[in-house]
C-alpha cells in the first residue's frame, strides 16, 4: 500500500473516528477535549488532502485513479458494491475542499460556540457530517454515494436541530431531512432504474470494456457499458441490445432508459442541492448555527449534486433531454434565487439564496457539458462563500446575535478587519476581474467560464441559461453589495423592539439596553471585533477567494485539463474547452484493442478517440486558442452588469437610502411577492404539509376504524358481547373457544387423514 | 427418531425450562416460583441460543437444500420432521438471540404473576422456533396456531386497560386465518397423500410424476394460504388488529410479536405459496403488489396521524411489513434477498424501537405523545439511541433498514416500476413521521412537571438497547453475513418458481 494510499484512508475514516470517539465518549473527554480530537484530527485530515490534491494539480503527479476496496457491501446478483475510496481527479478535488473548510470551520466554532454548553454533541455532529462527505466523494459505486448522501443528510439534520430547544429549528431540521428525501426518491428509483438495464447479456465478454467485475451500481462497469455503448440485456425484456437504445416504460410511459436514470438521478440532486422546487429547505437551515451554514449550506453538502452531475458525466454526456432539464432547471434557479436574495433582510439568508443562485449557475454549466466549468466553480465557490458565511457569522457574534439588515449599519469600523475579508468574499462572489486579462477574484474566472460556456453551447437551451445568468450576474451584484452598505456602512439603526438575544440574555436588563441597543453619537455599532481563532480561518478562505481561481484555472479548464482531470470526467462534449479529453473508458477500450489485435465490437461501438494518445496530445496543443471564437460584448457583458449593479446598489443603498425602505414599507405586490420568496412555502404548506395530515386522517379515522374495524372485529365484538355475560366471563371463555377450535381442528384433520386412506 | 437432534434440541429446551417453572408453581407455590422463574427462563433462554448457535455452525451454507434434518414417524402422511435452510435458521437465531432480551427485560418490569408470564414466554419461543423448522405441514400447523395461545394469554393477561378487546381481536383475525389454512391443509394432504414439506414443494407425485395441484386448484390453496400469512405479517386491510395488540400489550410481548411473530407471514409465503403454488403465486403477483403498496403508503400516513407512541410504531411495521411482500412477490434474488433481510433488520429494529418505548412507559405509565416532550434533557443517552433507532426505522443507508428496503424496491422496479414508486414514496414518508415523532418526545422544551426527575436508561436498559444498536449498525454495514446464509433459500425458491 503506498503512502498516498493511506493517507487517502486516513483522510475519509479518520474523521468518522473523531465523531465516534467525541460523541460517545463526551463525558470522559469533556468540551476542551471533544474539541481538540475533532478539531486536530481533521485538520490532519485536511493538510493531508491538500497535500494530496496539490500533488495531484500542481505537481504533475499522475499515478491515475486507484481504487482501495476496504470491505464488500452487497453482494446480491448483479447489485455490487464495496466500501471503497476512489482516487481520482474529482475526490481529490472534494477531498481537499471538505477537508480544508471543515478544518477551517472546526477552529472557527472553537471561537463562535464558546459559550455553548453542547460543545461536545457539536463537534461530534461537525466531524460526522466531514466523514460522511468524504465517503459521499470517495465512493465507487452508486449505493455509497448514496450513503453518504443520506449520511450528510442525518448530520446536517442533527445540525439545523442543534439547538432543539427552539421550535423554529425544529421545524427547519425536519423540512429540510423531508424535503431531501423527496429528491431522494427520485434519486433511489434512478439506482433502480440503472439496475434494471445494466444487466449482463449472457455470452458478452465484458472485459473487452475494461470490466473486470460486473455491477450494475458500480461506476466503473456503469460508465463502461454507456460509454463503449455496449449491449445489455434489460430485465424484463427479450432481446438484449446496446445501452444507448435502451426504452423501458417506466409509470405507463415509453421512454429512453439513459434519459430517464439521468432525469431522476438529477432530482436527487436538485433536493440535496436546493434547486427550484426543491430549494425551499435551504433558507430555512439558516436556523443552524452560522458556521455549519458555512460548512454544509454553503462550500460543501449543496454542492453534492453537481459533483453528482459531474461523477455521472459519462451517463449525462449521452442523454441529452436530461441534460437540457439541468440547464433549464439549474438557469431558473440561478434568477430566481437572485431575486428573492433581494428583498431579504435577514443577512444569512441573503447568503443563503446566493448560494442557492450559484448552485443554479453549477448546474446549467454541467447541463451545457461544461462539466470542467461546473467543478471549478464549485471548488471557487466553496471558498469564498464559506468566507462570506462565517464573516457574516463574525457580524452576528460581534453584534450580539443581531441578523437583521436593517439594525445595522456603521459596523465597518468596530469590525474593520471582518469587514475587510467580507469585501473579498464580496468581490470573489460577484466576479470581479478584469476581462480578458488574469487578473481577478476566483469567482472571475469560474463564473465567467460557465456564462460563456453557456454562450458557446450547442444546447437548445444554452441562450436560455446565456441570459439568465446575465441577469443573474447583475442582480447579484446589486444584492451583495446591499449585503455590504446596509450591513457596514451608514450610521448605526438600532433595533427599535429590543431585540434579546441568547447571550446578551442575562444582563440586559441590568445594562444591556444602553450598552448594546442605543445608538452612539457618531454612528458606530456598538460591536466587538472578533477572536483571533474565527479571524484566521476568514483569512485563508480569503486567500483562496483570491487566488483559487487564477492558479488553478489551467488544471480544471485549460492548458493542464488534460493531465489533471484524466478522464475523470467526460470533456468531449465540453462547448468551450473541448473536444480534447481522454475518455477514461475509450481509453481503456482502446488499450485493449491495440494490445490484443482485433476487438471489432469495441472499434465499432466507441470510434471517436481513434487516434489515441497522439489525438489527445495534439489536442492539448490546441488549447492557447481558447476564448478567440467569443465575440467581445459575450466576454465583457459580465463585467457590465457586474458594475451595473454595484452602481444601482450604491446609489439605492449610499446615496438614497430612504428609497428601498419606502418601497419595503409600502409593501407593493412586487415586494411581497420576493420577500415571501414567491410564496413557496406557503403554497407547499396547503399543499403537501396540510394535505399529507388530511389524508393520514382520512385512513385512519375512516378507513381503518369505520370501514375495516367498523365491518369487521367491531361488529363482530358487538354481537359477542350482547350474547356473553360478563367481561371476565369472555376472557376466559375465549381461551376456552380457542382451546376448543384447536382441537376440534385436529379431531377433524385426524378423521379426514383417516377416513381418505381407509377408502 | 433420526437426525442430529440439535433442532429438536433447540425448539423444545425452552419448553422445558416451562415445565420446570410449572412444576415449582404447583409444589411451592407462587412466591417461590416467581423468584425461581427469574433464573430459570434467563438460564433457559441463554441455553436455547447456545444451542440455536451450535445449530448455526453446523449449517453449511453451499449445501442445497434442507439440513440437520430430524425425522420420526407420526401418523398417516405425516411425520415429526424438523429441518433447516438459510432463510429458516436466520429467523430461528433471530428468536433465540432476542428472547434473552425480552426475559431480562420482563423480570424488572412485569410485576405480577411473574412465574405464569415466564411460563407462557418460553412455551411461546419453543412453538416460534418449532414453526421455522417444521418440515411437515400439520407440524407447522400445530406450532404456527400454538404459538397464538400464550401470545392470546401474554396480551390478555398482561396487557394494559382495553387488553380483552385487543385479545379478542387477534383473536378473531387470527382464526379466521387459520380455519382456512386448515382447510386447504386438509384437501392437500388427501391428494398429496402426504405432508412432507420437500415432497409438496416439488409438487410432483414422487410415483407417477404427475403434477400435484394443477394451476386452477393452486389458486383456491394459495388463496385459503394467503388468508392465514395476510393476516399474520399483516397487510392491509387485515392489519387493525396489529396497533390494538401492540399497544396493549407489554413491552416484551411486543417485542416478540413484531420481532418475530410477524415474520411468520413473511415466512409461510416464501416457505410455502410460492414453492408449492408458483402459478398460482404469478397470478396474484398484481394483487401482492397493490396491496404492499397500500400497506406502504397508507400505513406510514396514518402512523403520522397517531398520538400514541406504541401505535405509531406499529403502523410504522405494518408499512415496513409492505416491503417484505413487495419483494417476494418480485420473484428475482434481489426481491427475495431483500425481503429476508427486511424480516430480520425488521426483527432488529422494531423490537428496539419497543423497547424504547418500553423504557419510558416503566417511568411513566403512559404512552401518549403529547405527555413526554424535552427527554433529551434529561436522558441523553436514551435520546442518541433512540435516535439511532429511528434512522434505522426509515432507512438510512448504513443501518441495517436500508439494505432490505432498495433491495425490495430494487427487485419490485424489475416487475413495476408503478410498485417501486409507490414505495418509495412511503421511504419519504416514514421520515415524516418518525422525525415528527422524536422531535415531539425527545426534542424541544421540557413543560410537563411529571418529566422533571425522570432518569436515564439503566444499564440493564443500556445493555439491551446497546447490543440491538450494534446488531442494527453491523447488518447495515456488513449485510453480507445475512446474505451468504439465505442465498441458497433464495435460489431454491426462485428454482421452484421458475420449474
Amino acid at each position: 500500500m503506498t503512502f498516498q494510499e493511506i493517507a487517502a484512508i486516513f483522510i475519509v475514516l479518520a474523521p468518522g473516528v473523531a465523531a465516534a470517539v467525541s460523541g460517545l465518549g463526551q463525558r470522559f473527554l469533556g468540551d476542551r477535549g471533544a474539541m481538540a480530537v475533532t478539531t486536530t484530527i481533521v485538520i490532519s485530515a485536511a493538510v493531508l488532502a491538500t497535500w494530496q490534491f496539490f500533488a495531484w494539480s500542481l505537481g504533475g503527479q499522475s499515478g491515475g485513479a486507484v481504487t482501495i476496496v476496504l470491505s464488500r457491501w452487497f453482494n446480491v446478483d448483479t447489485f455490487i458494491a464495496d466500501w471503497a475510496i476512489r482516487i481520482d481527479a474529482l475526490s481529490v478535488t472534494m477531498m481537499f475542499v471538505v477537508t480544508s473548510v471543515s478544518a477551517l470551520v472546526h477552529t472557527y466554532s472553537i471561537g463562535y460556540m464558546s459559550e455553548d454548553p453542547h460543545r461536545a454533541r457539536f463537534f461530534a455532529y461537525l466531524s460526522l457530517f466531514t466523514f460522511a462527505m468524504l465517503m459521499l466523494v470517495t465512493a465507487d459505486n452508486f449505493i455509497q454515494l448514496f450513503f453518504g448522501w443520506e449520511g450528510v443528510g442525518l448530520a446536517s439534520y442533527l445540525l439545523i436541530g442543534f439547538w432543539y430547544k427552539k421550535p423554529s429549528a425544529n421545524s427547519a431540521a425536519i423540512k429540510a431531512f423531508v424535503v431531501n428525501r423527496v429528491g431522494d426518491f427520485g434519486f433511489v428509483l434512478g439506482i433502480m432504474a440503472l439496475v434494471m438495464m445494466v444487466h449482463p447479456v449472457a455470452g458478452v465478454d465484458y472485459a473487452q470494456f475494461g470490466i473486470t467485475e460486473f455491477s450494475s451500481i458500480k461506476f466503473d462497469t456503469v460508465f463502461a457499458v454507456i460509454a463503449n455503448n455496449a449491449p445489455v440485456q434489460v430485465i424484463g425484456q427479450a432481446a438484449a441490445m446496446p445501452i444507448q437504445d435502451v426504452t423501458f416504460d417506466f409509470l405507463g410511459v415509453h421512454v429512453w432508459g439513459l434519459e430517464m436514470a439521468g432525469i431522476l438521478l438529477f432530482i436527487g440532486a436538485m433536493g440535496k442541492s436546493a434547486q427550484f422546487f426543491l430549494h425551499t429547505w435551504l433558507p430555512d437551515a439558516m436556523e443552524g448555527p452560522t458556521p455549519v451554514s458555512a460548512l454544509i449550506h454553503a462550500a460543501t453538502m449543496v454542492t453534492a449534486g453537481v459533483f453528482l452531475v459531474c461523477r455521472a458525466s459519462p451517463l449525462y454526456a449521452v442523454a441529452d433531454v436530461a441534460s437540457s432539464m439541468i440547464t433549464v432547471v439549474g438557469a431558473v434557479t440561478c434568477l430566481f434565487a437572485a431575486t428573492v436574495g433581494l428583498a431579504q433582510n435577514d443577512i444569512k439568508r441573503v447568503v443563503a439564496y446566493s448560494t442557492c443562485s450559484q448552485l443554479g449557475y453549477m448546474f446549467f454549466a454541467a447541463g451545457v457539458g461544461a462539466y470542467g466549468a461546473a467543478m471549478f466553480h464549485l471548488f471557487t465557490h466553496a471558498f469564498f462563500k464559506a468566507l462570506l458565511f462565517l464573516g457574516a457569522g463574525s457580524v452576528i457574534h460581534g453584534m450580539h446575535h443581531e441578523q437583521d439588515m436593517r439594525f445595522m449599519g456603521g459596523v465597518r469600523q468596530p469590525m474593520i478587519f471582518t469587514w475587510a475579508m467580507m469585501l473579498i468574499g464580496t468581490l470573489a462572489l460577484i466576479g470581479f476581474g478584469i476581462p480578458g486579462t488574469d487578473f481577478g477574484f476566483a469567482g472571475f474566472f469560474s463564473k465567467d467560464a460557465i456564462i460563456e460556456s453557456a454562450y458557446a453551447s450547442n444546447d437548445a437551451f444554452g441562450p436560455f441559461a446565456f441570459w439568465c445568468s446575465i441577469a443573474a450576474a447583475l442582480l447579484t451584484s446589486f444584492y451583495s453589495w446591499r449585503l455590504m452598505f446596509m450591513t457596514f456602512e451608514g450610521r448605526y439603526r438600532p433595533n427599535p423592539h429590543a431585540h434579546h438575544d441568547d447571550h446578551a440574555h442575562a444582563d440586559d436588563h441590568a445594562h444591556g439596553h444602553d450598552h448594546a441597543h442605543a445608538a452612539p453619537k457618531d454612528g458606530r455599532a456598538p460591536a466587538h471585533e472578533s477572536p483571533w481563532i474565527m479571524l484566521v480561518p476568514l483569512v485563508l478562505l480569503a486567500i483562496g477567494a483570491v487566488f483559487a481561481g487564477f492558479v488553478f484555472k489551467p488544471q480544471f479548464l485549460t492548458s493542464k485539463a488534460d493531465a489533471f482531470w484524466q478522464g475523470a470526467i467526460v470533456r468531449e462534449a465540453d462547448p468551450l474547452y473541448g473536444p480534447k479529453g481522454i475518455h477514461p473508458y475509450g481509453a481503456a477500450t482502446e488499450k485493449h484493442g491495440a494490445t490484443e489485435g482485433h476487438a471489432p465490437a469495441a472499434e465499432e461501438a466507441h470510434p471517436a478517440p481513434a487516434g489515441g494518445e497522439h489525438a489527445a496530445a495534439a489536442g492539448a496543443a490546441e488549447h492557447a486558442e481558447e476564448h478567440h471564437e467569443l465575440p467581445l460584448w459575450v466576454v465583457w457583458a459580465p463585467f457590465v452588469v457586474t458594475m451595473t449593479g454595484f452602481i444601482g446598489a450604491i446609489i439605492f443603498y449610499l446615496m438614497a437610502p430612504g428609497v428601498p425602505r419606502r418601497m419595503a414599507a409600502n409593501g407593493g405586490p412586487m415586494h411581497s411577492f420576493l420577500s415571501h420568496k414567491w410564496y413557496f412555502d406557503e403554497i407547499y404548506n396547503f399543499v403537501f404539509v396540510k394535505g399529507t395530515a388530511a389524508l393520514g386522517d382520512l385512513f385512519w379515522k375512516v378507513g381503518d376504524k369505520k370501514i375495516i374495524d367498523g365491518m369487521g372485529p367491531d361488529g363482530v365484538t358487538g354481537l359477542a358481547k350482547a350474547g356473553a355475560g360478563g367481561l371476565s366471563k369472555l376472557h376466559t371463555g375465549y381461551i376456552f373457544h380457542y382451546a376448543l377450535v384447536v382441537l376440534l381442528s385436529a379431531v377433524i384433520f385426524v378423521a379426514f387423514v383417516l377416513f381418505s386412506q381407509g377408502r | 427418531m433420526t437426525g442430529p437432534m440439535i433442532l429438536t434440541l433447540t425448539t423444545f429446551l425452552p419448553l422445558v425450562g416451562a415445565m420446570l417453572i410449572m412444576g415449582l408453581r404447583v409444589v411451592g407455590g407462587a412466591n417461590m416460583a416467581s423468584s425461581a422463574s427469574k433464573s430459570i427462563s434467563i438460564v433457559t433462554s441463554l441455553v436455547t441460543l447456545a444451542a440455536s448457535l451450535v445449530a448455526l455452525s453446523q449449517f453449511n451454507p453451499n449445501v442445497v437444500g434442507y439440513q440437520l434434518v430430524d425425522t420420526a414417524p407420526w401418523f398417516g402422511g405425516s411425520s415429526y420432521k424438523l429441518g433447516v435452510d438459510g432463510l429458516a435458521i436466520s429467523l430461528v437465531v433471530l428468536t433465540t438471540a432476542l428472547m434473552p432480551l425480552c426475559i431480562l427485560q420482563s423480570i424488572t418490569s412485569i410485576k405480577d404473576r411473574l412465574a405464569e408470564y415466564m411460563i407462557a414466554f418460553l412455551l411461546l419461543e419453543t412453538l416460534m422456533i418449532g414453526v421455522f423448522c417444521a418440515l411437515d405441514l400439520v407440524l407447522f400447523y400445530v406450532f404456527f396456531e400454538g404459538g397464538l395461545i400464550p401470545m392470546f394469554l401474554i396480551i390478555g393477561v398482561w396487557g394494559g386497560k382495553n387488553r380483552l378487546y385487543a385479545a379478542f381481536k387477534f383473536f378473531l383475525y387470527t382464526l379466521l386465518g387459520s380455519l382456512l389454512l386448515l382447510a386447504a391443509l386438509v384437501y392437500m394432504s388427501i391428494v398429496a397423500g402426504t405432508t412432507d414439506v420437500v415432497v409438496l414443494q416439488e409438487g410432483l407425485n414422487p410415483e407417477t410424476g404427475a403434477l400435484l395441484f394443477p394451476p386452477e386448484v393452486q389458486t383456491w390453496l394459495w388463496l385459503a394460504f394467503f388468508a392465514s400469512f395476510a393476516v399474520k405479517l399483516p397487510m392491509w386491510p387485515v392489519h387493525t388488529w396489529l396497533p390494538d395488540a401492540h399497544v396493549e400489550a407489554p413491552t416484551a410481548g411486543s417485542v416478540v410479536l413484531a420481532a418475530v411473530l410477524l415474520k411468520m407471514g413473511g415466512y409461510g409465503f416464501l416457505r410455502f405459496s410460492l414453492p408449492m403454488f408458483p402459478e398460482a403465486s404469478m397470478l396474484f403477483q398484481p394483487l401482492m403488489f397493490a396491496l404492499s403498496v397500500i400497506a406502504i403508503v397508507y400505513a406510514s400516513l396514518v402512523a403520522f396521524r397517531q398520538t400514541d407512541i406504541k401505535k405509531l410504531v406499529a403502523y410504522s411495521s405494518v408499512a415496513h411489513m409492505g416491503f417484505v411482500t413487495l419483494g417476494i412477490f418480485s420473484f428475482n434474488e434481489a426481491g427475495i434477498q431483500g425481503a429476508i433481510f427486511q424480516m430480520i433488520s425488521h426483527g432488529v429494529i422494531s423490537g428496539a424501537l419497543f423497547f424504547c418505548v418500553g423504557v419510558i412507559y416503566d417511568r411513566m405509565h403512559t404512552r401518549e405523545i403529547s405527555f413526554y416532550g424535552g427527554l433529551v434533557h434529561r436522558m441523553p443517552v436514551y435520546a442518541a439511541l433512540f435516535m439511532l433507532f429511528s434512522m434505522a426505522n426509515v432507512g438510512l443507508p448504513g443501518t441495517s433498514g436500508f439494505v432490505g428496503e432498495i433491495l425490495t424496491m430494487v427487485g419490485a422496479f424489475q416487475a413495476s416500476t408503478w410498485a417501486a414508486a409507490g414505495a418509495a414514496l412511503g421511504v419519504i414518508f416514514s421520515a415524516v413521521y418518525m422525525l415528527t415523532l422524536y422531535r415531539r418526545t425527545v426534542f424541544g422544551e421540557m413543560t410537563n412537571e411529571k418529566l422533571f426527575d425522570i432518569k436515564d436508561v439503566t444499564g440493564l436498559e443500556f445493555f439491551i438497547l446497546g447490543l440491538l444498536a450494534i446488531s442494527a449498525l453491523g447488518l447495515g454495514v456488513f449485510p453480507g453475513i445475512v446474505f451468504d446464509l439465505t442465498q441458497g433459500s433464495t435460489m431454491e425458491v426462485l428454482r421452484m418458481i421458475g420449474r
